[in-house]
C-alpha cells in the first residue's frame, strides 16, 4: 500500500520579521550606512522646513493692495491675491469669467460621468470630443446667444493653459497613435511620410514651431488670408508633441510579441481591427508612464507660447512681476506657479498610476 | 521522396482535396525552407507533421492560413487559392482556425471576451449569441468556471484549451496547430491532447505539427515526416512508425523514441 502523504502545515513567520518595528528597522536602520543616511536625511530635513514654513506661513502677508504692505518679513501672498483673477482668465473682460467657468464645470461633470455604470461611455465620449468643444469654443469666443464677442487675444492665465494643455494632450493623441502605426506600416509611402514628419518636427525645437506658427505662416499667406494666432499656436504644439508621442507608442507596439499579431490575423479581423481590439490596448497600456510623461512635457512646454506674445499661466504671473505696485514679487509669483504647475502635473502623474494598476490584468487572482 | 510516398502525400483521383499544395516553394532571404512541397489533405483527415527543429514543418502549416507567404507554387486551400488577394486571405482564416505553440491569448481579454472577439468582429454575431457559444465550446474544453478570469491567471494547460476553443468559436473547416503541447509542462500534456484526440474523433480536418509520437499513433490518418525543407516520408501511422522506408526517418524515429 502506498504512503499518503500529507503537506507540512504553514507556520506564521517569526514576530520580529513583521509589524512596524521590523519595517523600521529594515528600511531605516538595516545597516551602519543606512543608519547615518537616516540621520543624515532627517538634519536636511530640519535645516530647511522651518525656515521654509515661517516665509510661507508664519511670517507672511495675506491682506493689502501693494509690495508697501507686505513688511512682515515673509512671503507676499496679497500679490497672489489681487491679481489671482488676471492669473486665472488673462485678460479676459471680468463680467464674462461665468463663461469660462460654466466650461470648466461643464467638462468636470462630463469627465465625471465616465464613473456612472449605466451611462453609455461611446455617447458620453462623442459628447465630450464633439459636442463640448462646439459648445466650449462659443462660450469663450462668444457671438452667439448674445454673448459678447471676446478676441482670442484676451484669453489668458491658467485658462489658456489649461485650454493648449487640454486640447494639445486631445489631438496630440490619435495624431501619434496613427504616426506610429504610419511608421510600422509596410506602405512605403504611408511610411516615409510618417517618419520624414516624425524625424523633422523631432529635430526641430519647440520655440522655432511656434515662431513659424506666429510670425512665418502669416507672410507665407497670401495678403488678407489669415487664421487665428491661437489656432496656428494650437496646430504647432500638437503637431510637436504627436511626434514625440508617436515614438513612445511605437515602443510600446514594437513590444508586443508577435504572436499577438499572428493570432490576431490568423482568426480573421482586418488590419483596423486587429491594431484596435487587440494590439493598441495593449501597446498602449505597456506605454502610459511614456505617455504621460509626454502629456506633463507638452502641458509645461505651453508656457512657451509666452514668446510669440500670448500671457499663458505662467505668462501673466511674469507680466504682474513687472506691476510697480508689486515689484520685488518674484519668488511670490514663481511659487505660486510652480505650485499649481506641480498640481497639475502630480494629478496626472497619479491619476495615470491608477489608471495602470486597473488594467493590470497579469497577477490579479479572483 | 519514394514513387509510394510521393503517393501516399498526395490523393488518388477523384478525391476532393480541402489543402492542396503543388510546388510550393519558399525563401527566409536566401535560405530556402520550403522546398517544391507537394502535398494534399482531404475533408476530415488527420495529419500529424514532424520533423527535426528547423525542417520547415511549422512554416508550411503557416503557409495554409498565409501567415508565411510561399514564392513559387500553389496553396489551394478550400478551392480559395492564397495569394496576395486580401479578401480571399480573410475568407479562409474565418476557415482556419489555429492555436499556436505560445497559445497568444488576448491577456488584456478575458478568456470569454477572447472566444467572442472573432465571431462578433469577424462573423458579425450578435454579443449573446457568440457568449452563449463560447460557454459551450468552453465546456467541451472542460474550463467553463474560468470564463470571466484573464488568461494570466490560468495555468498553461489551462490557456492551450482555450485557444483550442478560441479556434472552434469560428467553426472552423480546418485546425491548425503548431507545436501546441511544446511549451507546456509535462502535467498538462495530457489535458490538451485529451482536447485534440476528441476534436479529431468528431471529424474536424486536422493539421497538427507535433513531436508527441503517442499523439500520432493514436489518432493521425497520416504522419508527414519533413527534413530541410522537403516532405521526406507520408505514410500510415502504422507503416511510419513500424516500417519507415529512409533513413533518416529511421534517425529521426531512434532519436525521439529511445531516449
Amino acid at each position: 500500500m502506498a504512503i499518503e502523504f500529507k503537506p507540512s502545515p504553514s507556520l506564521p513567520p517569526p514576530s520580529n520579521a513583521v509589524g512596524p518595528v521590523a519595517w523600521v528597522r529594515k528600511n531605516f536602520f538595516s545597516s551602519p550606512l543606512n543608519i547615518f543616511l537616516t540621520f543624515f536625511s532627517f538634519y536636511i530635513l530640519y535645516l530647511l522646513i522651518p525656515p521654509a514654513l515661517e516665509w510661507a506661513v508664519f511670517d507672511a502677508t495675506w491682506e493689502g493692495t501693494s509690495k508697501a504692505a507686505c513688511t512682515a518679513g515673509g512671503a507676499c501672498w496679497a500679490f497672489i491675491r489681487v491679481r489671482f483673477d488676471q492669473f486665472m482668465y488673462g485678460l479676459y473682460p471680468a463680467t464674462e469669467y461665468w463663461r469660462v467657468n460654466v466650461a470648466a464645470i461643464l467638462l468636470v461633470v462630463l469627465v465625471g460621468m465616465f464613473a456612472i455604470k449605466a451611462i453609455n461611455k461611446l455617447l458620453l465620449s462623442i459628447a465630450i470630443i464633439v459636442v463640448y468643444p462646439i459648445i466650449a469654443y462659443f462660450l469663450f469666443a462668444g457671438g452667439v446667444l448674445g454673448l459678447e464677442v471676446v478676441e482670442t487675444s484676451l484669453w489668458g492665465g491658467l485658462f489658456l493653459t489649461m485650454l493648449l494643455g487640454i486640447i494639445g494632450i486631445v489631438a496630440s493623441f490619435p495624431l501619434g497613435i496613427i504616426l506610429a502605426l504610419g511608421r510600422q506600416s509596410k506602405m512605403p509611402v504611408a511610411k516615409s511620410v510618417c517618419v520624414i514628419f516624425i524625424e523633422t518636427i523631432r529635430a526641430v525645437p519647440l520655440i522655432t514651431i511656434l515662431f513659424m506658427a506666429s510670425v512665418m505662416i502669416p507672410l507665407f499667406l497670401p495678403d488678407g488670408m489669415n487664421f487665428n494666432k491661437l489656432l496656428r499656436v494650437l496646430i504647432g504644439i500638437t503637431l510637436f508633441s504627436a511626434a514625440y508621442m508617436a515614438e513612445v507608442i511605437r515602443g510600446g507596439l514594437q513590444a508586443i510579441p508577435k504572436g499577438q499579431y499572428e493570432a490576431a490575423d490568423a482568426m480573421g479581423l482586418t488590419y483596423w481591427q486587429s491594431m484596435i481590439l487587440v494590439i493598441l490596448p495593449q501597446a498602449l497600456k505597456l506605454v502610459i508612464p511614456g505617455i504621460v510623461n509626454t502629456f506633463i512635457g507638452l502641458f509645461k512646454d505651453t508656457t512657451l507660447v509666452y514668446i510669440v506674445g500670448m500671457f499663458d499661466f505662467l505668462g501673466i504671473i511674469q507680466m504682474a512681476n513687472h506691476d510697480a505696485n508689486w515689484l520685488g514679487t518674484t519668488t511670490e509669483g514663481y511659487a505660486f506657479a510652480g505650485f499649481v504647475y506641480w498640481a497639475i502635473c502630480f494629478g496626472m502623474s497619479r491619476y495615470s498610476m491608477a489608471v495602470e494598476r486597473k488594467l493590470d490584468t497579469g497577477h490579479k487572482r479572483n | 521522396m519514394t514513387e509510394q510516398n510521393m503517393a501516399l502525400a498526395q490523393l488518388e483521383p477523384g478525391e476532393e482535396a480541402i489543402i492542396q499544395f503543388s510546388d510550393v516553394n519558399k525563401w527566409y532571404g536566401e535560405f530556402h525552407v520550403l522546398k517544391n512541397i507537394n502535398f494534399s489533405v482531404k475533408k476530415g483527415e488527420r495529419i500529424v507533421v514532424c520533423g527535426p527543429s528547423g525542417s520547415g514543418k511549422s512554416t508550411m502549416t503557416r503557409c495554409i492560413n498565409r501567415l508565411e507567404e510561399h514564392q513559387k507554387g500553389q496553396i489551394l486551400v478550400d478551392g480559395i487559392e492564397m495569394n496576395d488577394n486580401l479578401k480571399n486571405i480573410e475568407a479562409i482564416r474565418k476557415d482556419v482556425g489555429m492555436v499556436f505553440q505560445h497559445f497568444n491569448l488576448f491577456p488584456h481579454l478575458t478568456i470569454l471576451e477572447n472566444l467572442t472577439l472573432a465571431p462578433i468582429w469577424v462573423r458579425k454575431m450578435p454579443k449573446k449569441e457568440a457568449e452563449a457559444m463560447a460557454m459551450h465550446y468552453l465546456e467541451r474544453v472542460k474550463i467553463a468556471n474560468q470564463a470571466n478570469k484573464y488568461p494570466g491567471q490560468l495555468s498553461g494547460g489551462q490557456q492551450q484549451r482555450v485557444a483550442i476553443a478560441r479556434g472552434l468559436c469560428m467553426k472552423p473547416r480546418i485546425m491548425l496547430f503548431d507545436e501546441p503541447t511544446s511549451a507546456l509542462d509535462p502535467e498538462m500534456i495530457k489535458e490538451v491532447l485529451d482536447v485534440m484526440i476528441q476534436l479529431a474523433d468528431e471529424g474536424m480536418t486536422m493539421v497538427c505539427v507535433t513531436h508527441e509520437m503517442g499523439f500520432a499513433k493514436t489518432v493521425a490518418d497520416r504522419v508527414v515526416f519533413m527534413d530541410a525543407g522537403e516532405i521526406v516520408e507520408a505514410n500510415t501511422p502504422h507503416e511510419f512508425f513500424e516500417n519507415p522506408q529512409h533513413d533518416r526517418t529511421q534517425l529521426f524515429l531512434s532519436q525521439i523514441l529511445n531516449h
